[in-house]
């Protein structure tokens, strides 16, 4: 059993509440920080821990931290991402609901780092119970000295509030997440300038996920390198993995990173492997953008070494054999799962999410999406597995933003493991289309 | 003879205005327009469930730009409703990981039970289906959220049962500062 740094004490009753989350040790890196250490050991230590970022990018913290201009004068924001809304990611929900001090804590403790006097929490609009949670949470804050001014005598002051997106996937792209706090529609920025230099307001900016923002919090309790010693290399600490699908226990799962994807899966700690006695056909291991892989793809790597759940393991391969860990939005798929249904889906999603700005993902997803409902449903051609292959190649890097990405890396990778499954849609349109129907068989070509 | 009767300009009620103030203040002054989302959020529950073209007007005279500015950013986001809605409006999520444990067949359950086809409104005008994006959820599918609830693991007739049956003496309120709502029992026993 791993060590669990942001979810110790998820279960106690009434810690959403400021005097619980107290009793249990919170706050204790915002006295520390301030009382103790000057803005830029913050950072350091952010820097010595190796956090990197945990939507889904995998950056590195400390030094997406190190890049922020601070010109003379200007009003610098950390603005935390809890737009979560790539299809199987639902961790930050789980977080902020429950332990809403965390989030305000690892804020705090933030915004001393970047020096930023206001700072803002931008939540998915669809979560408006828990942006009345956490403002519930910040209020308590300032009553007990932790946000306002002359914070706990320190001399720094800071504002925190909380504000609503309105439903759009895109707002989770920082630039895009920043037009929206200024009241715009969510079309993601060129870049450069980059955030660190002209974000919100034109001015320099820090975008976190929740889940980066909070795990601050123990950084700073124990310091980087004492956080640094859990996980494997460069996957340091915990990660929080939103586990759905065919599971016999789906749910969110804080674990040391390093765990072999097939203990995750099978054992009773974890996952309680595939629900109704079925077998794994498939996993989209770190949201709906990274590649699927088929069982025995994910499970070990292609030169035979057991798949871990980190972010090196799991690449492993490029995008050839491998994936990403993404957001930890873990999608396991049994053996009844028609996977052209499924990338048809996802499809549908990307499309529906663009925002249209670029012509290329605009038109692209649109096409993707029709053609994949054209196989789905018993129409299309050999031919049109091409296409897809091709369109997807002429999305990606053709945008301003990593949504085409994000549309094209799901449909190329189904096509590469899967492709059998889309030729048998072609061959055998009548079995393919039978309510309910899935290709079962072995992955020959028709 | 048509009624020559001007339509009544929809008003922000005392506490919808006194919300508003508030969250004015978490914007610098000339940045006003940061507060769109949320007013736009309080118009919609205020003004039964929609904005309607006079509403955003509403909402754009409130922030002082130009209405344009307002249209364009309520037509992007999926949330605000731009026709009349019925009472409870039943946001069924459709995305992958909701279909693999049932959203289509919970779809076709809602349309049979309701009388209402995804997209438009029963006739008695109690429920409005319509069919949204990943809600981020993904554990607890399949899911459906009606205004900040959401309902989880709808997966047997009397999950949505339940869920009908409590939305039967349901009352919606305007959005308050605070107001809370039931919490969906995902979050009650993590």
């Amino acid at each position: 059993m791993g060590r669990k740094l942001l979810t110790e004490h998820i279960n106690v009753e009434g810690i959403n509440t400021f005097e619980v989350y107290r009793k249990h040790g919170g706050y204790r890196s915002v006295e520390k920080a301030l009382k103790t250490m000057t803005p830029d050991e913050v950072v350091e230590e952010v820097k010595k821990s190796g956090l990197r970022g945990r939507g889904g990018a995998g950056f590195p913290t400390g030094m997406k931290w190190s890049f922020l201009a601070k010109p003379e004068g200007v009003p610098r924001y950390l603005v935390c991402n809890a737009d979560e809304s790539e299809p199987g990611t639902f961790k930050d929900r789980q977080l902020m609901s429950k332990l809403p001090h965390l989030l305000i804590e690892g804020m705090i403790t933030g915004s001393y780092a970047l020096g930023a006097r206001t700072s803002y929490i931008y939540i998915r609009g669809e979560l408006l119970y828990v942006l009345r949670i956490l403002e519930k949470a910040i209020a308590e804050a300032y009553a007990a000295g932790f946000l306002g001014e002359n914070i706990l005598g320190s001399g720094y002051s800071l504002d925190l509030h909380v504000h609503p997106g309105a439903g759009a996937y895109i707002c989770g792209e920082e630039t895009a997440l920043l037009e929206s706090l200024e009241g715009k529609r969510g079309n993601p920025r060129n870049k450069p300038p980059f955030p660190a230099v002209q974000g919100l307001y034109a001015r320099p900016t820090v975008v976190n996920n929740v889940e980066t923002i909070a795990a601050v919090v123990p950084i700073i309790n124990e310091g980087g390198d004492e956080y640094a010693k859990l996980g494997v290399g460069k996957s340091t600490g915990t990660k929080l993995i939103s586990a759905c699908g065919h599971l016999n226990k789906p749910g969110i799962y804080e674990i040391e990173l390093g765990v072999p994807v097939e203990e995750f899966i099978y054992s009773d700690e974890y996952c309680g492997g595939i629900w109704k006695g079925r077998d794994l056909k498939a996993v989209v291991a770190g949201g709906s953008s990274v590649p699927i892989l088929p069982k025995e793809l994910i499970l070990k790597t292609a030169a035979g070494e057991n798949r871990l759940m980190t972010y090196e393991s799991l690449s492993d391969g490029g995008f050839v054999t491998g994936t990403m860990l993404g957001s930890g939005g873990f999608i396991a798929m049994d053996e009844t799962t028609c996977i052209v249904k499924n990338t048809w889906n996802f499809s549908r999603f990307y499309h529906h999410e663009s925002c249209g700005q670029c012509s290329p993902c605009r038109e692209g997803t649109g096409w993707m999406e029709k053609v994949l409902h054209r196989l789905e449903h018993g129409h299309g051609s050999m031919h049109d597995i091409d296409l897809l292959v091709s369109v997807a190649k002429q999305i990606e890097g053709n945008t301003i933003c990593p949504l085409g990405e994000a549309a094209a890396w799901p449909v190329a990778a189904a096509v590469r493991h899967f492709r059998h499954e889309f030729e048998w849609h072609v061959t055998h349109p009548k079995e393919a289309t039978a309510p309910g129907a899935a290709y079962r068989g072995p992955a020959v070509l028709a | 003879m048509e009624p020559t009767t001007a339509p009544t300009k929809p008003q922000f009620s005392p506490a919808a205005q006194a919300e508003i103030k508030r969250l004015l203040t978490h914007y610098p002054e000339d940045r006003s327009k940061s507060a769109l989302l949320p007013i736009l959020h309080i118009a919609q529950a205020e003004f039964g469930g929609w904005v309607s073209p006079e509403v955003q007007d509403l909402v754009a005279e409130t922030l002082g730009i130009k209405p344009i500015e307002v249209y364009e950013v309520a037509t992007f986001y999926t949330q605000y409703n731009l026709k009349p809605v019925g009472k409870h409006v039943l946001e069924i999520c459709r995305t992958g990981p909701c279909m693999l444990r049932g959203s289509d067949e919970l779809t076709a359950h809602l349309e049979r039970i309701t009388g209402a086809k995804v997209g438009g409104t029963s006739p008695d005008g109690t429920f409005t289906l319509k069919e949204v994006e990943c809600l981020a959820a993904c554990g607890f599918a399949p899911i459906v959220q009606v205004r900040e609830k959401y309902y989880e693991q709808l997966d047997t007739p009397e999950a949505v049962d339940a869920m009908l049956n409590e939305l039967k003496s349901l009352v919606h309120r305007p959005i308050l500062p605070w107001e809370e709502t039931g919490l969906p029992n995902s979050l009650k026993n993590y």
